[in-house]
């Protein structure tokens, strides 16, 4: 039996997106309770400042620029918020996403025209290709990049450049190319506890940690 | 009669040649030839000795004959009956029995290597009892009717694909015509039922030009299945703006809204339907309002609920996302443990180191 495209976006929606979902399931579980039953060790010291606001403070002073920062590293900034907002945009706010969330969860809500989404996956893929050369030719961030970064970057261009693909019929028949589209998007979600990635979640307790551990030591924000 | 041209039988029946290229020119554009191109074909079909078909029908519902000879004649569909010297056929021939089989066995003679085999339905092989004609199994009569078939059309969902039959958990093992038909060309023109005009140009283009269409990657002919039906679909508009239908009822669908979030597979759908169009051309699904079931494509009945956005998952998820989550927990707490027997170990190992050490020059 040959495997026909059918086949395999069949299998895409069905079994593969529930696997998908499991480990994404199991794994977020098992890596927040590791995380944050890590602990830290006892501070015994006196706290410098009045601490207690200062770690929610960190959780939104950490959306503006630092001082001075926008000049010297405007990619990083810029390109940080463009990409985000962009793949937030992509992912919620395209038609049939709503629908598959509709499915998922019970309910959805307006989506946008097409040609917006589509112009917003067009931003948001050249931003990051502009963060990847910028991430290659900047000597500070090359020197700190690892292989996970690189992984993680292609795992979040393969959903925006085959839903793309797919939407535009580019490269292979659509169904295919829509097959291959959620396949990847399957493959970001098993990637996500277990990479980087996970900062979608742990981004804002590890800012209030930082916050609230700077507020002891007397810097609060 | 079976000596006969096209063009002496044609007139025999008293169709005018006025209709006759009609029929040609609208096969011409429907195949996207070249509009010179009806001329041609109609001459090639004038002359041509019309090739004699052996019909087969396996584990099918007759929708695809009815599909064929449910029009008004002479429509374009009406006239492939014409075309084609039908020699077996068992609903529309009028023997039975040892003589049908007669009928088959003379026609598989005289014209060996030479005759059209269309097959619709699907042949199951899970045991040879369920499905027979004339005491012989579906497998044994394909294997034995393709030796002698110059190309086998493969008419419908079931014959090109396995249909409904191969639909899960597939009861009878049924498979596709090409699963069996590995040595002749195999077109296939699926549908759930195909549409009569696109059998009608199959079997057009091989009397034209002596071979079979230009095929896909699934073996169906690219001049009808090379677009999906969203991609021809007049409300494709709709689509792009995102302006849907929300049930079948409502205001858009009452002005014709894009039937996407109802369940439409034209996305994923490869016909015809959307350009060619259903009974001479007056409507189809989705114009009468109704999404796109994608019954030309493999699996369509097992693709998740007609309606049921495509994009959306077609396998529960509350029951194994649960243990997922359970199991997630019980992972997370056996590292947590891991982890904090480990702290405890390290804190446990940590030795006092007093000024004296320190000054020690070891």
């Amino acid at each position: 039996m040959t495997v026909t495209s059918m086949d395999l976006l069949l299998w895409a929606r069905g079994p593969g997106f529930a696997a998908a979902v499991v480990i994404f399931a199991l794994g977020m579980v098992w890596r927040l309770i590791e995380i944050f039953s890590l602990g830290r060790k006892p501070d015994l010291s006196l706290p410098r400042e009045r601490d207690g606001a200062s770690g929610m403070n960190t959780v939104f002073r950490r959306f503006l620029f630092p001082p001075g920062m926008l000049r010297r590293a405007p990619v990083t900034y810029l390109g940080g918020y463009v990409f985000h907002i962009g793949f937030g945009v992509v992912l919620l706010f395209f038609v049939p996403h709503i629908e598959l969330a509709r499915g998922v969860v019970g309910f959805g809500w307006p989506g946008l025209p097409t040609p917006i989404v589509d112009l917003v996956a067009v931003i948001t893929m050249v931003t990051l290709v502009v963060m990847l050369v910028s991430r290659i030719t900047d000597p500070a961030k090359r020197l700190i990049s690892t292989f996970e970064d690189y992984l993680t970057w292609a795992l979040t261009l393969a959903p925006l450049l085959t839903g793309y693909l797919a939407y535009h019929h580019l490269l292979l028949p659509y169904p295919t190319m829509l097959a291959l589209h959620i396949l990847a998007a399957e493959l970001l979600l098993v990637a996500m506890p277990f990479t980087k990635l996970i900062h979608f979640v742990t981004v804002f307790p590890a800012r209030w940690y930082n916050g609230d551990l700077f507020g002891h030591k007397g810097v609060p924000s | 009669m079976a000596d006969m041209t096209v063009g002496a039988l044609l007139r025999e029946r008293g169709v005018s040649r006025r209709t006759f290229l009609k029929f040609c020119t609208a096969l011409a554009s429907l195949m996207a030839l070249p509009p010179g191109m009806g001329g041609a074909i109609a001459r090639a079909l004038e002359r041509a000795r019309r090739p004699s078909v052996i019909w087969l029908s396996f584990q099918e519902c007759t929708g695809c004959t009815e599909s064929l000879t449910r029009s008004a004649t002479p429509t374009v569909e009406g006239l492939i009956l014409d075309l084609i010297s039908l020699d077996y056929h068992h609903t529309l021939q009028a023997a039975s029995g040892t003589a049908a089989e007669a009928a088959r066995e003379r026609a598989m003679k005289e014209a060996f290597g030479h005759y059209v085999l269309i097959v619709d339905g699907s042949i199951p092989l899970g045991n040879a009892g369920y499905s027979t004609i004339a005491g012989i199994s579906n497998a044994a009569l394909l294997a034995e009717t393709a030796q002698g078939a110059a190309a086998v059309v493969a008419v419908g969902s079931c014959a090109s694909f396995g249909g409904l039959p191969a639909a899960e958990p597939n009861p009878t093992g049924a498979v596709a015509v090409s699963e069996l038909v590995k040595d002749r060309p195999v077109v296939n023109v699926p549908g759930c039922p195909p549409i009569g005009v696109v059998i009608a140009g199959v079997v057009a283009h091989y009397l034209t030009f002596g071979k079979v269409p230009e095929l896909d990657a699934l073996g169906r002919p690219k001049v009808f299945y090379g677009e999906t039906i969203h991609d021809r679909c007049y409300r494709r508009t709709f689509y792009d703006r995102g302006m849907f239908a929300e049930s079948f009822d409502d205001e858009g669908a009452r002005k014709g809204w894009c039937l996407y979030k109802l369940g439409c597979k034209g996305p994923v759908t490869y016909n015809a339907c959307a350009t060619t169009k259903w009974n001479s051309g007056i409507s189809f699904p989705i114009q009468s309002g109704h999404g796109c079931l994608g019954c030309s494509e493999p699996a369509f009945w097992d693709v998740g609920g007609f309606y049921h956005a495509l994009s959306m998952t077609t396998t529960p998820l509350n029951k194994p996302t649960g243990i997922a989550l359970a199991a997630g927990a019980v992972v997370g707490a056996a590292v947590a443990i891991g982890n904090r027997k480990k702290q405890a170990d390290a804190r446990k190992g940590h030795q006092k180191a007093t000024l004296g050490d320190l000054e020690k020059t070891s």
